[in-house]
This record gives structure tokens, C-alpha cells and sequence, in this order.
């Protein structure tokens, strides 16, 4: 419990003054602007739209800046604004077969129509600090060649060809939206996607790996990882069809998980299912792994009780916001909460003082 | 899927167009043609957002994905025609000329607003992208083998 404190009004309001100047930080240096940080800061401002839920660029940098790069801080504010929008629909599903695709790997097929295309990735990159970056921000133009024009297939269709993996049979039941429903369990597989696409990137990462290291083990392949924008389609009551209201970029992630049969499926291989906001690749892989970790009931395999099978467990924790303004709320003035405890510790030491000197005695 | 193909409804083909096309685009290739007709508000243009949906498994059942932001305003011109606009981000100026195109498509003028507008930014537009996938082609990976066994 905290209680409403008066005072410090003043101490508040110069703290938030000197927050503004320290953000600006040294005035000899160049401000950034929002078109920078969206332009060269895009990873950021992509992990900022997906786990804030929201797909705004501009909006997002605005954020990145205003949180001085606290990407969590920047999280916060875009939920927050969030809230003050009107939703004027929901979209068709989105189509990931006719992604303009930047990249697409497949590390379970080498030869796949549509081909490997590995895209702008920091892959077999040495990792070492590129010192020219420090000195000016010349670059050589990329390279182009002819690119072959169509849809690029899913992996996974290969697959079914030999009805060697399990469907994603097409559905059109209405999901869940945890934004406006609380979520609560049992949670579906369409809920458990939301709250994963929109969970915290280091969490989701730290669960994915524990599967991977033998808790609640599933032997993930990346059957499929690509990158690229898709259109968006709504329908507009007013009109009578659907229009493209825009375009995002997604990554999307397939595993192909080994599988040896339950009671209720034979053996064959699984899937897992990552898609997420932005080129934000190790969130999408993170997601399929704990999406297929939590599919154990449906595919009746055994809970051997890991905390990536544990729906409950990894659905409430799995936000960043509600974790870090639980977390962050005991900070704030708790005086008469631990007026009490004081209280209490103080009467405990006196009893258990006083039973000493009782004990002695006898 | 109520699938209304663009090819045969030539007004969703436009009104995709105008919602993604790049901030401020529009505007500047309608005002080069024509000055701006009158019109009154229907919807005066409002900033929301839409949630996006995706599939479990790509085909599977539906799921929300997140929301983007659109901006989105309807008018009428004084010869009676509606316009309305659908368009991504947080674009009140890009809304209203994005309806504006869309109402003078249903007038005599549609042919002009065709070659003036909408094709330059299909045509800009196809350039972007088609720059994007040449560079993504550049990447794809030429397997050659080294050494095989049976064959």
C-alpha cells in the first residue's frame, strides 16, 4: 500500500527539468532528430513498435528519444498512447505468402524454390567495432541484381506435401484480444501469439534458450525465417470491401520441430510459430520455440514441468510493462506499509527477547 | 474471404495505392495538376488505429498481432461525389488529398487524376520496391558443391 504524500512538488518538478536537460545532454553536441533515430537507430525503433504494440516509426523514435534510449521507458510511453487512439477496425490476417521478402533463410533446406536470401543481417559479420563508423558515415551503395518476380513459398508447404508435418488448417474463429479482455486461463493458442509477439525480447529469448538446453527440450529447426513488408487489408463498412489501409514489416519464423507420436498424433513433425513487428529476428525465433514449448497439451505430449511448457507462468511474466511498473512501484513511498513491518520486527525482537530471558532464567 | 480482386474493383486499387504511398506525395502531384475543388467534410480527418491480424502457423486461425496507426477522413464535393480515404500513419494533410483523389475519380476528371497522380506513384512507388528486391536478389546465396558422393 502507498498512501498520497504532499509536498515535494517542487523537488518533482526541478527533478523532470533536469531530466530534459540531461537528455539533451552536452548542448555542444548536434541534437538528434526523430528521422535519425528512425533511420539509424531502426532495430531499436523496431523492438519499441513490437513490444508497444503499435506500428508507428515516427511514433516509436519519438519515444526511443523521450526515453533517452530506455527502450523499456519508450515501450511504456507507446502503450500509453496507445490507449488514447480510437480503433476503427480490426484487419484481415495478413497474407506472409506474398511478402516482399528482404531476406529468407531456410536452415532445413538448401535448395528451396525462391532460394536463400540472406538480406541485411549482422550474420558472418566478425563482430568487431568498425572504427570507420566513428569517422564519417560514408557507405558504398549495395549491390543489385535481377530478382525474380512472385511469391516466394512457405517451407512448410513442401512439408505437407508428404504429410511429413502437421496443418495449420485455415480457421476463421475470432481471436481473443488481451487488450481488451484481461488475459485469462486456460489461454488459446491465438491469445498465447499476442501476448508472445508483444512480450519482453530478453525474457522470451531466456525461455527459448532453457528449451533449447533441455527444459522441456522440442528440437527446433529453423524450418523457415523471413523478412519483408506485407499490405495490410481492412474492411471499410462504408464502402462494402476491403482496402489496403498499409503495409508493415514482419518477421516470421517456422520451426520444424522433431516429434515422435503421442497418444493423440503420430509421428511427424510440429511447428512452432513466430511473428513479430519490424525486422526482429531474434524475437520471432525466441517466439516460435516458446509457442511450440507451450503447444505440449494439444500435442499430448507430457509436462515434464518446464517453465517454457508453464502457460501460466510465461503468459504473466512475459510483459515488460506490467513487470516494470510491478517491480518499480515498491519504490515509491511505502512509509506507513513499513511503519508496520517496523512495528511488527520491533514487537517480534521484544517477544522473542523477552522468551530469552525467560528461558535463562529457568 | 470476401475477396473483391482489385483487378476487378479498380477503386480498392486506388485507395491501396494512396494509403501507402510516401508522406506528402500525393499532395505534391495533385497540386502540380489542378488546384483543390471545393468539398465538405463528412469526416473531418481523425488519427486511430486498426489492429492487425495474422494466422497461427501462417494459415492457420487468426490472432492479433498489434496495432498500426491510420488517419482517416471523408468529404463531398459540391458535384456530390464522396470521397474517402483509409491511409497508414498519422497523416491528417496526406487523409484529406487521399479523398480527394478518390472522390474526383468517380467525376469526368478521373483520367486526368490518373495519369497525374496515381500513375507517377504507382510508378514511384514499383521503383522503390523493385530497387529493395534487386538488392535482397543480390544476397541469394550460390550453392556450388564441392565434392558428392554417389553421382
Amino acid at each position: 500500500m502507498y498512501v498520497a504524500v504532499k509536498g515535494g512538488e517542487r523537488a518533482i518538478e526541478n527533478a523532470h527539468a533536469w531530466l530534459a536537460e540531461e537528455r539533451r545532454g552536452n548542448m555542444d553536441v548536434a541534437e538528434l532528430s526523430i528521422a535519425q533515430i528512425r533511420e539509424q537507430l531502426s532495430l531499436a525503433v523496431n523492438r519499441v513498435m513490437a513490444e508497444g504494440s503499435l506500428y508507428d516509426p515516427d511514433l516509436a523514435a519519438l519515444a526511443i528519444k523521450q526515453a533517452r534510449g530506455d527502450l523499456i521507458e519508450a515501450i511504456f510511453l507507446i502503450r500509453a498512447y496507445r490507449t488514447t487512439l480510437p480503433r476503427f477496425g480490426a484487419s484481415e490476417p495478413v497474407d506472409t505468402r506474398i511478402m516482399a521478402c528482404d531476406r529468407r533463410i531456410s536452415a532445413t533446406f538448401k535448395d528451396l524454390p525462391g532460394g536463400q536470401v540472406l538480406g541485411p543481417t549482422f550474420d558472418y559479420t566478425h563482430r568487431l567495432l568498425d572504427f570507420k563508423l566513428a569517422a564519417d558515415g560514408e557507405v558504398s551503395k549495395a549491390p543489385s541484381r535481377d530478382a525474380e518476380t512472385g511469391t516466394v513459398p512457405h517451407v512448410t508447404e513442401f512439408l505437407n506435401r508428404e504429410g511429413l508435418i502437421e496443418e495449420a488448417p485455415h480457421d476463421d474463429t475470432p481471436p481473443p484480444d488481451l487488450t481488451r479482455e484481461p488475459l485469462e486461463m486456460p489461454a488459446d493458442r491465438a491469445l498465447r501469439l499476442q501476448a508472445l509477439t508483444r512480450a519482453d525480447e530478453g525474457f522470451t529469448l531466456g525461455l527459448a534458450y532453457s528449451t533449447q538446453r533441455g527444459y522441456g527440450r522440442n528440437h527446433a529447426f529453423v524450418g523457415e525465417l523471413r523478412i519483408g513488408s506485407v499490405p495490410v487489408e481492412m474492411d471499410i463498412p462504408e464502402l462494402g470491401f476491403a482496402v489496403e489501409i498499409g503495409e508493415v514489416i514482419l518477421t516470421e519464423c517456422e520451426t520444424v520441430n522433431q516429434f515422435t507420436g503421442s497418444k493423440t498424433e503420430p509421428p511427424q513433425f510440429t511447428r512452432g510459430y513466430g511473428l513479430v513487428f519490424g525486422q526482429t529476428e531474434r524475437k520471432a525465433i525466441s517466439m516460435a520455440l516458446v509457442d511450440r514449448a507451450l503447444r505440449w497439451e494439444e500435442l499430448g505430449e507430457d509436462n515434464v514441468g518446464a517453465p517454457a511448457q508453464d502457460a501460466e507462468f510465461v503468459l504473466y511474466h512475459a510483459d515488460n510493462i506490467q513487470a516494470t511498473g510491478f517491480l518499480e512501484h515498491i519504490k515509491l513511498p511505502h512509509y506507513v506499509d513499513f511503519q508496520s513491518e517496523l512495528e511488527l520486527v520491533r514487537k517480534l525482537r521484544r517477544e522473542a527477547g523477552a522468551q530469552q530471558v525467560q528461558e535463562a532464567a529457568e | 474471404m470476401k475477396e473483391t480482386v482489385s483487378e476487378n474493383n479498380p477503386r480498392k486499387a486506388w485507395m491501396g495505392l494512396l494509403a501507402k504511398a510516401p508522406e506528402g506525395r500525393v499532395a505534391a502531384l495533385f497540386d502540380a495538376e489542378i488546384s483543390r475543388p471545393a468539398f465538405t467534410w463528412l469526416r473531418a480527418p481523425e488519427i486511430g488505429s486498426a489492429m492487425v491480424r495474422a494466422r497461427a502457423g501462417a494459415t492457420g486461425a487468426p490472432f492479433n498481432l498489434g496495432e498500426m496507426t491510420i488517419t482517416r477522413c471523408a468529404l463531398t464535393l459540391e458535384t456530390g461525389e464522396v470521397g474517402h480515404s483509409y491511409i497508414q500513419g498519422r497523416r491528417k494533410a496526406d487523409a484529406e488529398v487521399a479523398a480527394l483523389v478518390d472522390a474526383l475519380m468517380q467525376t469526368p476528371m478521373a483520367s486526368r487524376m490518373r495519369e497525374a497522380v496515381l500513375e507517377p506513384l504507382e510508378a514511384g512507388m514499383a521503383t522503390m520496391k523493385a530497387a529493395r528486391a534487386a538488392k535482397a536478389a543480390a544476397t541469394k546465396v550460390d550453392f556450388f558443391t564441392m565434392t558428392r558422393g554417389e553421382d
